[in-house]
């Protein structure tokens, strides 16, 4: 197994890991982060093919950067949607409280007696 | 033999320790920081790969802006239920995850094409395979301006995507400004002008947050020898960007840095919206981009496909620009509060 194939694995085994964790978990920080895996395996596998010829294939390097940039981006909408919906619940009181998302436990947890 | 592959033996366990925890640590706080540690050993990846650029990049941005964009919003939100899983539910799933992994391997170990087609000397039928964008770019390299391929592909080869991906910055600053909290509770009356802050419940709480974090005093001593540091680099990495890795991206992150550094020590002020040179500081990136764009559609032989001759000072008047741009979006992106956004 050469080190390229290995690396190819690693981008496929985090992207998956990362999927795993998206379906999983309840706490949207931690989904949040799971997608961010998923984008980290992704650009791994890229970067990896990009190693197929010698010297490296800049245009996949060039993709990977933009998509950086990219995923920063939406992480920073996707938690201010995050911090916006969990801090906003209800509008009419003074005090600022926190609200708990629904867990997965509440939606298809036990049937009802 | 062995001895040649450790390095890549050991980052990838490490990675993947990484990854799981990023994910499954026990409180939210180690998670986030297995995060930024997961975005560090990915930077490593990238330069055992021979990608320099994305290793600035992914330091940069991957594990630093956006660790302390999760800290900042794990601040802002309530603490997280402890809920417990079945532990069906937890490891079906993962035994998807292996299975599919395994196929994946036995279809690489059966079938290595894809790993195969950019060798010259392997016998596969080159013609079946992806075309080899990399002679492409190299045959191309002489009259693109720069001696940095990757650069080169970003700024006059692809610069459609950059001149996007400018816009995709741009949008998802403008989706921040939308959400928040002011014009949120329309029963209230509307926010005084002068104190708009004062009016909405959660504008009160950010408030209260930013009073009370406290500068950290070896964040403030350090951040007064960082700041100056990362400012120079992010110069250098800029100018060097034409002929070696480095360019706006990574450039821009690294002012983003410095500018967060002291936003969060408290040594800068806001970054307020209503002040023009911000917006336009915001906006110049996008708009010298698309000048060029049109100069080059107007009078030059199509949309930013630049004369061979002026390749180089286009680009790097581009790169410029496109440097403040991301730098000022990046850092209100991670520390806009309500201050910065709305006054």
């Amino acid at each position: 197994m050469s080190g390229l194939q290995m690396y190819m694995l690693l981008g496929a085994l985090i992207f998956l890991l990362g999927l795993h964790g998206l379906l999983i978990l309840a706490d949207p920080i931690r989904r949040l982060i799971a997608v961010n895996l998923m984008g980290g395996g992704t650009f791994m596998i890229m970067v990896t093919l990009a190693r197929r010829s010698e010297p490296a294939d800049p245009l996949l390097h060039a993709l990977v950067v933009t998509g950086l940039v990219v995923a920063i981006s939406a992480t920073a909408f996707a938690l201010r949607l995050i911090t916006a919906s969990l801090a906003t619940e209800s509008p009419g009181e003074p005090e600022h409280k926190a609200v708990q998302l629904p867990t997965d436990s509440d939606d298809r947890g036990q049937p009802p007696a | 033999m062995i001895i040649d592959f450790m390095p890549d033996v050991i980052l990838a366990f490490l990675v993947i320790c990484m990854a799981w925890g990023a994910m499954h640590a026990p409180s939210r706080q180690d998670a986030m920081a297995l995060f930024v540690a997961f975005g560090l050993l990915v930077a490593l990846i990238w330069a055992r790969l021979g990608a320099p650029d994305l290793a600035l990049a992914e330091a940069a941005i991957g594990a630093g802006l956006t660790g302390v964009l999760l800290l900042q919003a794990a601040r802002q939100i309530p603490a997280e239920t402890s809920e417990k899983k079945s532990s069906m539910q937890f490891f079906i799933p993962l035994v998807f995850v292996v299975v599919t992994i395994a196929l994946f391997a036995g279809h690489m170990h059966g079938d290595d094409a894809l790993l195969l087609s950019g060798e010259p000397d392997t016998g596969v039928d080159r013609g079946r395979l992806a075309p080899g964008t990399s002679e492409l770019v190299y045959g191309a390299m002489t009259d693109s301006g720069v001696g940095h391929p990757v650069t080169a592909v970003l700024l006059n080869f692809r610069a459609w995507d950059t001149l996007l991906e400018l816009l995709v910055l741009l949008l998802a600053l403008s989706g921040l400004r939308q959400l928040y909290p002011h014009n949120q509770y329309p029963d209230q009356q509307p926010p005084d002008k002068r104190y708009p802050h004062e009016q909405t419940p959660l504008a009160k709480t950010y408030e209260t947050l930013n009073r009370v974090a406290q500068p950290w005093p070896l964040l403030l001593a350090w951040s007064r020898f960082l700041a100056p540091l990362l400012v120079l680099t992010g110069g250098y990495l800029l100018w060097r960007g034409a002929d070696a890795p480095g360019g706006a991206f990574q450039a821009g992150a690294l002012l983003a840095a410095a500018a967060v550094v002291l936003r969060l020590s408290g040594l800068l002020p806001p970054l307020r919206w209503s002040s023009l040179a911000v917006r336009l500081m915001i906006n110049i990136g996008a708009l010298a981009f698309l000048t060029v764009a049109a100069l080059t559609l107007t009078f030059g032989q199509g949309w930013l496909s630049y004369p061979a001759s002026q390749a180089g000072m286009l680009i790097v008047g581009i790169e410029l620009f496109a440097t403040i741009s991301i730098a000022v979006t990046l850092t209100l992106l991670v520390v806009g509060e309500y201050e910065d956004l709305h006054t």
